[in-house]
């Protein structure tokens, strides 16, 4: 298989070792007096957009960098809870850049290319560095020193934390250092705004229609490079343990303007979060996969144990990850804990009053450490599980089900993290590139932090090198006129459809779609039969939903319809491109592919290669580009961790 | 405990900054005590949409009580009457079947209200561009375990740096003075080796930009630290009072 001609990764040359540092000799760069001339537009502010804002504007380069809630501080990375990877074997356990880089591309079924990988390692350690100069104030033994803790799919401990709340630490690290530039004017900061159309002159991104959200005003905004920094797109699936906010607006807005888009299909479900409650239930919480170093996960061993948890013996009790995998235990990887728990309930022996729930145990835990360690490594998780189900985690098991956590898919970006359309790049959760068809946990926030601190601000001056004698194109432009008209038209559209359906019907109607269908299990029949459920859904948005309020004005439903019209048409390209993957990789299991014991089983001979989609116009089918995947150092293997 | 309670509720509503706001009172049948206090908001707004009314703006996100967008001031409380907890995290269980619930927005001037119980916070923005950062640009540092912290002043920097910046501090100060607020980032930032070289000129900086926010002055009350839901100690305003003493004698 040959990669499509429209996708050149530009991987550098020479061995992996040195591909990166090989680059970065010989990158060219942009001297500090053009790069005041430089305009850069930053969409989105979590972990990847403050860090890539903070950093160019430490070079020299203008930014303005713009976020939907009210300060960039509430991006959804705060939420992040368990911790970062970083291979600086601090804990001497064996670790390495290698390592870390072997791990992930297990980790992610071999469905990840192997040179951005090995940066991502290989930059891991300077993060925490950067991270500690700013105040971070990570986890400490008594030395002094930092501590470390292991997360799923690997054996040593390189996991860096703050007690339950490292996303938040590293964010308002970043937040920080944005805020220090915000101050000396090289940020221009706009809060509540969100990006509603990109801006293409002469086949370059060159700027966005922005959405004031207090007024409702669109505004022009010019950029001689674009970053896309908005984040995931789980909340296609309705329920899942994102923010509310979290959508693919920004991105979707670029598929539709030429950015092609990578392994949609490719979802992560998450084994530890809180089961559903009821049908007004907003959102889904994670309990981090953290837990998992310490509780142990079961399910009685006979069909329909309805009995408390106290009530079971051991000898009734089946720990069926330490059953099914000893080597790895309750730390398999998320995919695999996720269909294990799945397959348990699926079997009639989940628990709780929906039997959709399998229990995660701290009773030995505790009773070897002592209730003080516990909670001094996991209070807050005890605390926020107690405040929803109202149920002490001290001292009977939690209830758990997988949910939708993190999408490994996105804006297909080449090594420089530039998207199809030149001048428009993808960084954080909002391209597809690190993690394959499955993410370990810890390193989503290392991936982020890596592209924003470490990898852009030298692969930005590649692209900008050309552009230092673009004088900034006035907004006044008639491609930023086509572009406000079009945003302008289809609010328009919306507001005057006054249908029945509230949003969040429509935006729940897509959701239990998608999950059932393109979820933890997917075949043939399945997607096929929700691809026309989709497609309906699409006509019965456009024709039925109903948005109150004015236009100009603050008005949130009208906010939430853009989004859940974009994320429709998402949901429609996750379906083609898992029907297309008739393979099982990671996080999509396609029922037709597995091993005899139930694993998911890959097809390399005919899979190993990126899906880019190419967006070719309203109702039209989007063509498919292969990125072939080719392993020079690691040999994939039937993935087990037995 | 009942599975639904019957509820009323008394909600701030205003259009816009200029509008004057009033109170509106709904009737809530019927409310399971498993939601949520914004579930409650949801299933309020989903009948107000489709009786074709305006629905209740409320500012939220994270709905785990970590990004601090939520912000309702429920019954003369901020963030309601559970303590260490945020609106997102209040469950219906916590009231009683035939109560009435006062819901209002943070109220103070810096705070200006953008819709019902919307606002503007963006002055907690402003304190920290104004010197709650260390300074170090993207690549300068050294090893991270160069500098050994002592295990007690690392957890106690994270105890102050749990704090979420979501206002009830100053929603609750009669004053509505933000000090608990920035005392939490000046005492993260001096209890850390890696914060001590900017210590003077940050708290003399954040102090300023508070008071050019119109936040009020601290008057000792500790009604802040009673109501914030992640329990930011007080005693971080009486670090932050050292801190400025220091910075003052250093600068004469
Ligand atoms: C509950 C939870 C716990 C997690 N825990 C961990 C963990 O322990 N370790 C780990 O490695 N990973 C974890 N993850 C994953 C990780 O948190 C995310 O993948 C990561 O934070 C994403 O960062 P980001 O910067 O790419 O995007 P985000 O933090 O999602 O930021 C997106 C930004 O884009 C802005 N934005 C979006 N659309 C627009 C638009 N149209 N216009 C303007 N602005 C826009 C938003 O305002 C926001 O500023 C967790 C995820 C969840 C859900
Ligand atoms: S919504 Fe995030 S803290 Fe309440």
């Amino acid at each position: 298989m040959a990669s499509s001609p429209k996708l050149n990764s530009r991987i550098p040359e020479g061995s992996l070792e040195n591909k990166w540092t090989h680059l970065k000799s010989t990158v060219r760069l942009v001297s500090p007096a053009n790069k005041r001339r430089l305009d850069v537009i930053v969409v989105g502010t979590g972990l990847a957009g403050a860090s890539a804002a903070a950093s160019l504007a430490e070079l020299g380069y203008n930014v303005k960098a713009f976020c939907f809630q009210d300060s960039p501080r509430r991006a959804h990375s705060i939420a992040a809870q368990g911790g970062i990877n970083a291979a600086k074997n601090y804990q001497n356990d064996g670790d390495s850049t290698f390592r870390l880089f072997y791990d992930t591309v297990k980790g992610g079924d071999y469905r990840a290319r192997e040179a951005n990988v090995y940066r991502l390692a290989e930059v891991s350690a300077n993060i925490i560095d950067q991270c500690v100069a700013q105040g971070v104030p990570f986890a400490r033994e008594y030395g002094g020193l930092l501590d470390n803790r292991s997360f799923g799919g690997v054996q040593v401990s390189r996991t860096f934390y703050a007690r339950g709340q490292t996303g938040q630490q590293l964010l308002l690290g970043a937040y920080s250092a944005l805020e220090r530039q915000v101050a000396k004017g090289a940020v221009k900061m706009y809060a509540r705004h969100e990006m509603v159309e990109l801006v293409v002159i002469d086949g370059k991104a060159r700027g966005i229609i922005a959405k004031n959200l207090v007024t409702g005003e669109l505004e022009r905004h010019f950029g001689h490079a674009v970053l896309l920094c908005s984040g995931g797109y789980g909340n296609v699936f309705y329920l899942s343990t994102n923010a509310m906010g979290s959508n693919v607006t920004a991105a979707w807005k670029a598929h539709k303007k030429g950015a092609f888009f990578g392994n949609p299909c490719f979802t992560q479900i998450h084994p530890t979060c809180i089961p559903v409650s009821g049908d007004y239930q907003s959102k889904l919480t994670l309990m981090s996969e953290s837990l998992r170093n310490d509780g142990r996960v079961w399910v009685p061993k006979a069909v329909g144990d309805k009995r408390k948890p106290e009530d079971i013996s051991e000898e009734e009790r089946d720990y069926y990850l330490e059953r099914r995998y000893p080597a790895f235990g309750n730390l398999v990887p998320r995919d695999v804990a996720s269909r294990a728990a799945k397959q348990a309930c699926d079997e009639g022996r989940g628990v709780g009053p929906s039997g959709l729930a399998v229990y995660l145990d701290f009773r030995d835990a505790i009773n070897r450490l002592g209730q003080n360690v516990i909670s001094a490594r996991y209070g807050n998780l005890f605390e926020m599980y107690e405040k929803i189900t109202g149920e002490d985690p001290y001292k009977t098991p939690m209830r758990i089900y997988p949910a939708v956590h993190y999408t490994m898919g996105g804006l297909w970006v080449d090594y420089n993290l530039m998207t199809t359309v030149p001048g428009l790049y993808a960084l954080g959760e909002a391209n597809f590139s690190d993690h394959g068809a499955n993410r370990l946990g810890a390193s989503a926030l290392m991936q982020g932090l890596a592209d924003g601190y470490f990898v852009i601000p030298y692969t930005l001056g590649e692209y900008l090198a050309d552009d230092i004698r673009t004088t900034a194109i006035p907004t006044t432009h008639p491609a930023f006129d086509e572009a406000e008209k079009a945003v302008h038209e289809r609010t328009q559209k919306l507001m005057g459809i006054n249908g029945k359906q509230t949003v969040e019907d429509l935006h729940k109607k897509l959701g239990r779609i998608i999950w059932d269908y393109c979820g933890m299990s997917r075949t043939e029949e399945g997607l096929k039969k929700a691809l026309g459920m989709v497609l309906d859904l699409k006509k019965e948005f456009w024709t039925d939903v109903r948005i109150p309020g004015a236009v100009d004005e603050f008005n949130p439903e009208l906010d939430k319809a853009g989004r859940v019209a974009d994320f429709i048409e998402l949901g429609e390209l996750m379906i083609r491109d898992a029907l297309m993957r008739n393979e099982s990789c990671g996080g999509h299991f396609r029922e037709e592919s597995q091993t005899e014991d139930g694993e998911a089983k890959r097809d390399d001979e005919n899979f190993a290669f990126v899906a880019a989609w190419e967006y070719t116009g309203d109702g039209a089918e989007p063509s498919l580009h292969k990125e072939e995947l080719t392993f020079e150092v690691v040999h994939p293997t039937q993935r087990s961790y037995k | 405990m009942a599975e639904s309670i019957n509820l009323k509720l008394k909600i701030w509503r205003q259009r816009n900054t200029k509008d004057s706001g009033h109170f509106e009172t709904y009737d809530m049948p019927g409310v399971s005590t498993h939601m949520s206090f914004l579930e409650m908001m949801d299933v309020l707004n989903d009948r107000l949409i489709r009786d074709g009314k305006d629905p209740v703006a409320f500012d939220h996100d994270c709905r785990e009580g970590i990004c601090g967008m939520c912000s309702m001031y429920i019954n003369g409380r901020a963030h309601g009457p559970l303590k260490g907890t945020t609106t997102c995290q209040l469950h219906m269980r916590h009231f009683s079947d035939g109560e009435t619930i006062t819901i209002e927005p943070w109220r103070a001037s810096a705070f200006p209200v953008i819709k019902d119980l919307v606002v503007n916070r963006s002055a907690f923005d402003k304190i920290i561009a104004a010197g709650g950062y260390i300074s170090v640009n993207t690549g300068n540092a050294p090893d991270a375990n160069s500098l050994p912290v002592e295990k007690v002043k690392a957890d106690e920097a994270f105890d102050a740096a749990a704090c979420i910046g979501c206002g009830a501090c100053v929603a609750t100060c009669k004053n509505a003075s933000g000090m608990l607020f920035l005392s939490a980032k000046v005492s993260h930032l001096a209890l850390l080796p890696q914060g001590e070289p900017e210590r003077k000129e940050r708290v003399m900086r954040m102090i300023d930009a508070h008071d050019e926010a119109g936040l009020g002055s601290c008057t000792n009350t500790g009604a802040c630290e009673a109501e914030c839901p992640k329990e930011i100690s007080i005693s971080h305003i009486a670090r932050l009072n050292r801190e400025y003493l220091r910075a003052g004698m250093s600068q004469e």
